[in-house]
């Protein structure tokens, strides 16, 4: 007979680098869910499996050395298992690093849940000639203890039963660890005034709570206060007060502090049991990892390597990720064409739909301009992975920690930095998520802030524009100049905000230099993929919500009608135009007014875009002009330069494709001029006109204030929108894009020119930015502070700049 | 003597640590309790941190914290 399956819950936890994620994968196989916890950046991984009797949840703990409440890894750990009480723990240990492990399981078995020792890396202790007795060890520690080599999938089965019958396991007494006996006697008081009032914490493990209290643990203090609150009767205080009390008087008979005896207590019954369990000699064991170490951390090659290492990161995200990324946007660009194939051609030919501008420009292009990150987030999280795993990421802080520290940033800081741009152009998205890795949370605060000061690519087009407007004599000077006064402005802030602004905690560095391992290409691969995804359901959604709002900023409220109808003349007056200057006798004139017009330039926008599909393919180039020729061979001769489908020169057909072309010229001039002017009279126009006589102090006019309104959504498109901006105020294209600045802006100094590049050095983050930023401090705050603070020191500085610049020389 | 004193390749025993918080409670994880036997390893290449090898792990410590940590050669 089948029993129905219980479902029960089950957590594994152990230190960082004990395997826990290689035996969840090993116990659950492909069916893994990832997120956040949430209001935090820390990944919640959880997965399934089923045994004969069981339906197992299994979560990944975040690894921890402890489970104190002073970083936010550990307060999640031990919330987890105080608030939804898995039916049972896996402590992940490494076998080879058994003393401190132990450390942990201690802590975990206060906690009052059955728990499996999983005794991993078992092929790691064999090989430094560690013997580990289990029979020892399981009595010892009176849990069942089951060796594992994660890597390799071994002890597989026997975990998975261990698993079934600790879930089983009815509570009995558990054997906790004894601390000294003085501070026993301390806890047992403690105990027992707990005892008395127990309504109000007995959800609690007692054990747990008693040594946590002890060893002035804020969160446990916290419990204790919420809960008599909510008991409503008497003494809380009365509580508190005693653990005051009891602290004090230990402290006072022992000087010192009782946390400090716990863990002695901790460390002292984990070598007794390892004295008793493991045979054997260690091998001295960090041979390999010390001699990679006298190399990498050499004081003259550390420098080195690091430069290089980082170069090749650089590379590898920067160069080839954005090579990739633009190999993969064509796809992205048919995405959209299909979208835009979905609305039904609109028989205007100036104007498309609203609805289709909202659409395609709002939410299809947001989600297009972030999806277009998508490959280079692949190699950079990849990269990461592989720094994160072979031991090398830690080592990075440790050889930058000094120089950084002194700007309030941390060691950690240097891979971010480096992706944002420090020297060359950089991009603040994968910079921002970078600083992940950070434990520091005020550092690493800090260093997203300053994350929109650095060179995003984006910026290099529009430096090259004005540097080559002004400074053409000195191009990579005034380039490479304009990149580290980014940099040095960036440090200052930084040192200002560690020193005035972010509080924050601040993560004691006590970082641990793992042993070297060879990253494994599944583990590298699956931490990239899982990670892009986890981004891609988070971000998408909110931007294409902004991109939406951004479109209508700079869209609505619109010109107006009289404008529209001011349009409308004019077409007609270019159609009118067309029919009048073709000779009637023309055969081909009919089709030139009209919804038959209207016809042929959709059929030549078909035909056109066909083509440059087709590309260089000859067969596929025959096969398009087939379809389209037998289709309409009349507009199709006219759309082909007057060159029917069996290539013979049609002179009438030329005629009226020569005049056509000038018409559709004619039309693409008023098409343009009304966006400029919808721009113009948007609110994001009326927002730059506006600011005109503020901006002049830095000496910018309303075409720049414009062009830097509406290159918020993505610096990419800074030098575009002055390029529409531009090409208009001449009326005509000809020429290069300096050109017509260089005509329009007759009056324009140097100065101009260096108070433009400092503020757009220091400019405000894209959108994307602005999102990952909100996304990574979790606050809306700071992601405006992010905005605001950026705009306002650039404008500063370079109101400095025009208006001393002048008086200098 | 404290921590900070001590030249790559000399080893000690950890008598007290006289810090607070956080900083405190993360030495003590780390193994840093009374009698615990470690050992300099290395400097960075700035002279700071340290490099400390406690247990047979490595941990990084900055030296203004490793002035708190009191200790005594062997
Ligand atoms: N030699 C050996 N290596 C292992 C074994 N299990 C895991 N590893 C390796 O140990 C490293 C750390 O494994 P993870 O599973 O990422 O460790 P974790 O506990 O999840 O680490 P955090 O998530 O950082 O806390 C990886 O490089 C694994 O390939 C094992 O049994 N033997
Ligand atoms: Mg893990």
């Amino acid at each position: 007979m089948k029993q129905q399956a219980r479902e029960v819950t089950v957590a594994l936890a152990g230190q960082p680098n004990s395997g826990k994620s290689t035996v969840f994968n090993m116990l659950t196989g492909a069916r893994q869910h990832v997120a956040n916890y949430p209001g935090v950046t820390v990944e919640k991984k959880w997965g399934s499996f089923a045994t004969t009797t069981l339906r197992v949840r299994l979560v990944d703990l975040p690894g921890t050395y402890s489970l104190t409440s002073y970083t936010q890894e550990e307060r999640i750990a031990r919330d987890f298992i105080l608030t939804e009480k898995p039916e049972a723990l896996v402590a992940v240990v490494d076998a080879s690093n058994l003393e401190r492990s132990l450390y942990l399981v201690f802590q975990l078995r206060e906690m009052d849940i059955p728990i499996v020792l999983c005794l991993n890396m078992m092929d790691t202790a064999k090989s430094r000639g560690l013997a580990i007795d289990l029979e020892v060890l399981e009595h010892e520690l009176d849990m069942p203890v089951v060796p594992t080599v994660g890597k390799k999938g071994l002890g597989k089965r026997e975990l998975v039963h261990a698993v079934e019958r600790a879930v089983g396991q009815s509570p009995r007494a558990r054997r906790y660890i004894r601390y000294d006996a003085e501070l026993e006697s301390f806890l047992e008081r403690l105990d027992a005034r707990l005892e008395e009032s127990r309504a109000s914490v007995d959800s609690l493990p007692r054990r747990w709570l008693t040594v946590k209290l002890m060893e002035n643990d804020e969160e446990a203090r916290k419990r204790l206060v919420g809960r008599h609150e909510v008991a409503r009767e008497g003494n809380v205080g009365d509580l508190v007060e005693y653990v005051d009390f009891l602290r004090r008087e230990y402290i006072e008979s022992f000087k010192r502090s009782p946390e400090k005896s716990i863990a002695a207590g901790r460390y002292h019954a984990a070598g007794e049991i390892v004295a008793r369990a493991i045979e054997g000699r260690d091998f001295d064991r960090r041979s390999v990892t010390d001699r990679i170490d006298s190399i990498v951390l050499q004081p003259i090659l550390a420098p080195i390597i690091l430069a290089g290492i980082l170069l090749t990161f650089y590379q590898a995200t920067m160069v080839y990720g954005t090579v990739l990324a633009d190999r993969f946007f064509p796809a992205l660009q048919e995405g959209k064409e299909i979208i835009a194939g979905l609305f039904a051609p609109t028989p205007d030919l100036i104007r498309s739909g609203l609805l289709q501008g909202l659409v395609l420009d709002g939410l299809v292009g947001g989600v297009i301009a972030i999806l277009y990150y998508v490959p280079i987030f692949l190699i950079l999280f990849g990269c990461i992975a592989i720094l994160e795993d072979s031991g090398y990421m830690p080592r990075m802080a440790f050889i930058m920690d000094r120089i950084l520290r002194s700007f309030g940033l941390h060691g950690q800081s240097t891979l971010p930095l480096i992706l944002g741009g420090v020297v060359v152009g950089g991009c603040a998205v994968p910079g921002v998520m970078a600083t992940r890795a950070m434990k520091d949370e005020k550092a690493r605060l800090i260093t997203i802030l300053i994350m929109p000061l650095m060179n995003c690519l984006a910026k290099i087009p529009f430096y090259v524009l004005i540097v080559g407007l002004f400074f053409s004599a000195y191009q990579g000077l005034v380039l490479f100049g304009i990149s580290l006064f980014g940099f040095f402005v960036a440090l200052l802030i930084a040192k200002l905000f560690s020193s005035y602004l972010v509080r924050g905690e601040s993560a004691p560095f006590v970082m641990e230099l793992p042993a070297y391992h060879v990253p494994t290409i599944r583990g590298v691969l699956s931490r990239a993929v899982e990670r892009v995804w986890l981004f891609i359901r988070k971000i998408v959604t909110i931007v294409a919500v902004v991109m939406v709002g951004v479109w209508f900023f700079v869209t609505f409220p619109g010109i107006g009608f009289e404008r529209e109808m001011h349009y409308d003349a004019r077409l007609a007056e270019a159609e009118k135009d067309l029919y009048d200057t073709i000779a009637p006798s023309n055969r081909y004139a009919r089709y030139l007014s009209g919804d038959s017009l209207v016809d042929l330039m959709h059929y030549r926008d078909g035909l056109n875009e066909a083509q440059r599909n087709a590309g260089e393919d000859a067969h596929e180039l025959k096969e398009v002009e087939r379809t389209f020729s037998t289709r309409n061979p009349a507009f199709f001769a006219l759309a082909n330069n007057g060159v029917t489908a069996d290539g013979m020169i049609d002179p009438a057909a030329r005629e009226a494709a020569s005049k056509l072309k000038r018409f559709e010229r004619k039309v693409r001039g008023i098409k343009r001029e009304r966006r400029k002017e919808i721009i113009d009279a948007s609110w994001a126009g009326r927002v730059g006109r506006s600011l005109e006589p503020v901006s002049m102090w830095a000496g910018f006019n309303w075409r720049i204030n414009i062009a830097i309104i509406s290159s918020f959504a993505a610096k990419e498109s800074l030098v575009g929108t002055l390029g529409t901006i531009y090409s208009f105020e001449e009326g005509s294209q000809a020429g290069t894009l300096e050109q017509s600045i260089r005509r329009t802006e007759s009056g324009w100094t140097v100065w101009h020119g260096l108070a433009v590049l400092v503020f757009v050095a220091l400019f405000p983050p894209c959108l994307a930015t602005l999102i990952m930023i909100r996304h990574e401090t979790q606050s809306t705050g700071w992601m405006i502070f992010a905005t605001i603070y950026p705009i306002v020191t650039g404008f500063i500085l370079a109101c400095l700049v025009f208006q001393l610049g002048p008086l200098l020389i | 003597m404290t921590l900070d004193e001590l030249l790559p390749g000399q080893a000690c025993v950890v008598r007290d640590v006289h810090l607070e918080g956080a900083v405190l409670q993360r030495l003590l994880d780390m193994g840093f309790v009374e009698g615990a036997r470690i050992e300099v390893v290395r400097n960075a290449p700035l002279l700071d941190p340290i490099d400390i090898r406690i247990r047979n792990n490595l941990i990084a410590v900055r030296r203004s914290e490793a002035g708190g940590i009191e200790v005594e050669r062997v």
